[in-house]
């Protein structure tokens, strides 16, 4: 008897340790049964992901979680928002306790192909650069030979200083931290000479620094930091989601529909702008989304220029140009695949 | 024939419960083989699972596994390394640094708790009021903070310190800045290892006298100030070598050139940091330890010692501590395994040890947490088993022999 019982103990957990992937279900019904997207944003950057002092997260970052909540659920506002540092992001990811890691993360080879995640697109073309102390007279990257470095732990820009250093046969001593604010302030106590990172988050830690006005970002850019939108590999139908949506916000302005003009163009739009916003077509029906799912987006959250605009651009405390952020026939290297 | 059997024997025979009574899983010593055998099974069968499905769940999730990337070229700087190190140097050498790293602020820490929380320890039975005072402030100011808060206050005060080029200067020689303390380094000429021979021969000739003395006191009570001819020998055979050998060392002074000082020793803030946080807020607890021992001794000794005429200072270091150690050990030994664990709090100020340049950036430039979690795991535990075993092997030396 005894022996039996064991036996059939063991079976037990055999089976219960062999469940297999917790992963199997797709993240669209998840997303659709809990009615609300957990996305992934940053400990706090400004422009990309912050929250203000009513605990509402605001961002380019930011928009893209609400876009698609707007899409898949109809409603921008449900938004879960888990605050990670660099160096948790990909597990969150990987263990499924966010959908959508939107936190300014650079698209990389290695990222894309060993971590089990795919890259939705890109919404914001970015390049590591230089921050320093103005009072050092340094006028250009070239001269920093022998400086400190303050650096976020575990992003792209870490291996991108290393590599630009060694290039130009200069030394510089890193000193990483957990977050964006721990860089600034170990910036602006003179821990280090300069501040390496994306040329936006330069521009959004200057402002947070007490005086502003004393620190200088420097000409060069030093790598390719191509920003976007991350899901889990082996859900493709999450990933068209995600994809559709961010290509849809880009689409959208360069159709020429905005949040204010959406309602009218749904009805009496060219072809083109009727077929995004649902009311000719199915392409919403073909991502499992509703009809109206772009135009929920653009409504609710805008186009990708009202997004661009509010959050880094002219009217925001950033005032960030478009540069390569803008459409292909404006100069930049937007460009959304076709909308049929 | 029937009367050849006692009727012990006829009911030993036919009881149903003797049935079997020489079988071999009725043996206690072969069933103990059999249930030792299964819950090995068990375990080794439940340890398996755990790890092949979560190797098929990575490989599910498309996830890479395996150690390749420890000779994969790390591509990053390391703030401090006591080895030579490139950015193009591979992942295992940023985990041997991590490792020495760890090693260095915890050795640097156990030594300062184990004094502080001896001075502390022993301040708290001092018979001047505002000594013993001092020491109650200190064990309950820094034992009820939490050790992060007492991290960051340190790396906070550091960090108020005037940049590189406006850095505190004491005789051109130590530099004190917000980037550091830097400080003049020895460097050996040829003929140093004479000196450092010197060195060696007197630390030798001090235990070889530490013995003679005690067989000698044994003997004939007599005694000998072994503390000054200690110092004695320890200072003056090298210095003896060094002049023999017409002094074959300079010091290398550090001094400002572009952004930061050069040549000498540079201590990065973050370590200094961490290290005083660490070893003022262990030393709190060492010191409770210290109390605890001392106050486990009993009143008589202290008596019995003042009877026989010993001095005040001796009965403490004869008599009173020996006696403590006994309990002092054991307690010794998990705070220094704490204080090992919490060397990780450098996280939040960036000193890089192995959680958070191996468990932090190699994490994030790989992501391959399981195996680095793994290694990161093994090494805290063998690090800590290390001292565990030093410690008990000191605690079976100073444990009451009973005969």
């Amino acid at each position: 008897m005894k022996m039996k019982n064991i036996t059939m103990t063991l079976a037990a957990v055999g089976l219960a340790f062999s469940a297999q992937s917790v992963f199997a279900g797709s993240t669209l019904d998840s997303v659709k049964k809990k009615d609300v997207v957990s996305c992934g944003v940053s400990t706090g950057l400004a422009g990309f992901s912050q929250k203000d002092e009513k605990g509402k997260w605001s961002g380019l970052d930011v928009d893209v979680c609400r876009s698609v909540a707007a899409a898949v659920l109809g409603d921008a506002s449900k938004v879960q928002y888990k605050p990670l540092t660099a160096k948790e992001r990909f597990l969150a990811l990987q263990s499924g306790e966010i959908d959508i890691l939107s936190r300014n993360t650079t698209w990389t080879h290695t990222r894309d192909t060993s971590l089990g995640l795919n890259f939705a697109g890109v919404i914001y073309y970015d390049g590591a650069g230089f921050m320093v102390n103005k009072k050092l007279g340094v006028k250009s990257a070239t001269e920093l030979n022998g400086a400190n470095a303050c650096i976020q732990a575990g992003t792209s820009t870490e291996l991108a200083i290393a590599d630009y250093f060694r290039e130009n046969k200069m030394k510089y001593k890193a000193i990483t931290f957990d977050t964006a604010d721990q860089t600034r302030s170990g910036f602006e106590s003179g821990r280090c000479d300069f501040l390496v990172s994306d040329q936006s988050q330069l521009y959004a830690l200057r402002i947070g620094l007490k005086d502003p006005s004393g620190a200088i970002v420097l000409p060069e850019v030093i790598s390719k930091e191509p920003l976007g939108p991350v899901v889990r590999q082996n859900d493709d139908e999450w990933f068209n989601v995600v994809k559709w949506v961010v290509n849809a916000s880009i689409e959208g302005e360069f159709q020429g529909v905005t949040s204010a003009n959406a309602t009218d163009l749904k009805a009496n739009g060219k072809p083109g702008q009727k077929r995004l916003l649902g009311s000719e077509g199915d392409l919403g029906d073909k991502l499992g989304l509703p009809a109206d799912w772009a135009y929920q987006a653009i409504k609710q959250v805008g186009n990708y220029s009202e997004s661009f605009e509010r959050n880094v651009g002219q009217d925001s405390p950033l005032k960030i140009a478009r540069g390569l952020n803008a459409q292909w026939n404006k100069g930049g290297i937007l460009y959304s695949p076709a909308m049929r | 024939m029937f009367s050849n059997k006692t009727t012990e024997q006829i009911k030993l025979e036919t009881r149903p419960s003797s049935v079997g009574a020489n079988s071999f899983y009725n043996n206690p010593k072969y069933r103990g083989w059999i249930y030792q055998s299964l819950l090995l099974v068990f375990l080794v069968s439940f340890f398996y699972t755990i790890v092949s499905n979560t190797l098929d769940n990575m490989a599910a999730q498309g996830i890479k596994s395996g150690f390749s990337f420890l000779n994969t070229s790390a591509g990053f700087d390391v703030l401090m390394s006591l080895l030579p190190f490139e950015t193009t140097d591979s992942y295992l050498k940023i985990f041997t640094i991590g490792i020495l790293n760890t090693i260095l602020v915890s050795v640097v820490g156990i030594i300062f708790a184990t004094i502080l929380g001896f001075i502390f320890g022993i301040a708290y039975f001092s018979n001047n009021y505002l000594i013993r005072k001092i020491s109650i402030i200190y064990v309950e100011i820094f034992r009820n903070i939490p050790v992060i808060l007492q991290v960051i206050f340190w790396y906070t005060i550091f960090n108020a310190l005037p940049i590189a080029r406006e850095s505190l200067n004491i005789g051109d020689s130590i530099f004190l800045n917000v980037t550091g303390l830097y400080i003049p380094q020895l460097v050996g000429e040829s003929g140093s290892g004479f000196v450092y021979g010197a060195m060696v021969a007197a630390i030798i000739s001090i235990f070889i006298m530490k013995r003679w003395v005690t067989k000698r006191q044994e003997a004939t009570g007599e005694q000998f100030p072994v503390l000054w001819s200690s110092l004695a020998l320890l200072i003056g055979l090298p210095l003896l070598a060094l002049l023999v050998s017409g002094v074959p060392f300079h010091l290398d002074y550090p001094s400002l050139q572009g952004f930061n000082f050069r040549g000498g020793t540079t201590i990065i803030p973050e370590f200094m940091a961490l290290a005083v946080a660490l070893s003022i807020y262990t030393g709190a607890f060492i010191a409770e330890a210290v109390r605890a021992g001392i106050q486990s001794v009993p009143q008589g000794q202290t008596e019995a010692a003042r009877s026989i005429g010993l001095k005040e200072s001796k009965i403490m270091t004869l008599i009173i501590v020996p006696q403590a150690m006994r309990v002092i050990t054991p307690m010794l030994n998990s705070e220094y395994q704490s204080l090992v664990k919490n060397t990780t709090i450098a996280t939040a100020i960036g000193y890089p040890e192995l959680f958070t340049v191996f468990a932090g950036s190699a994490l994030n430039q790989v992501g391959q947490a399981v195996e680095i979690m793994f290694m990161t795991l093994a090494i805290y535990f063998a690090l800590n088993m290390t001292i565990s075993f030093v410690m008990n092997s000191f605690n079976k030396r100073t444990e009451l022999t009973t005969r």
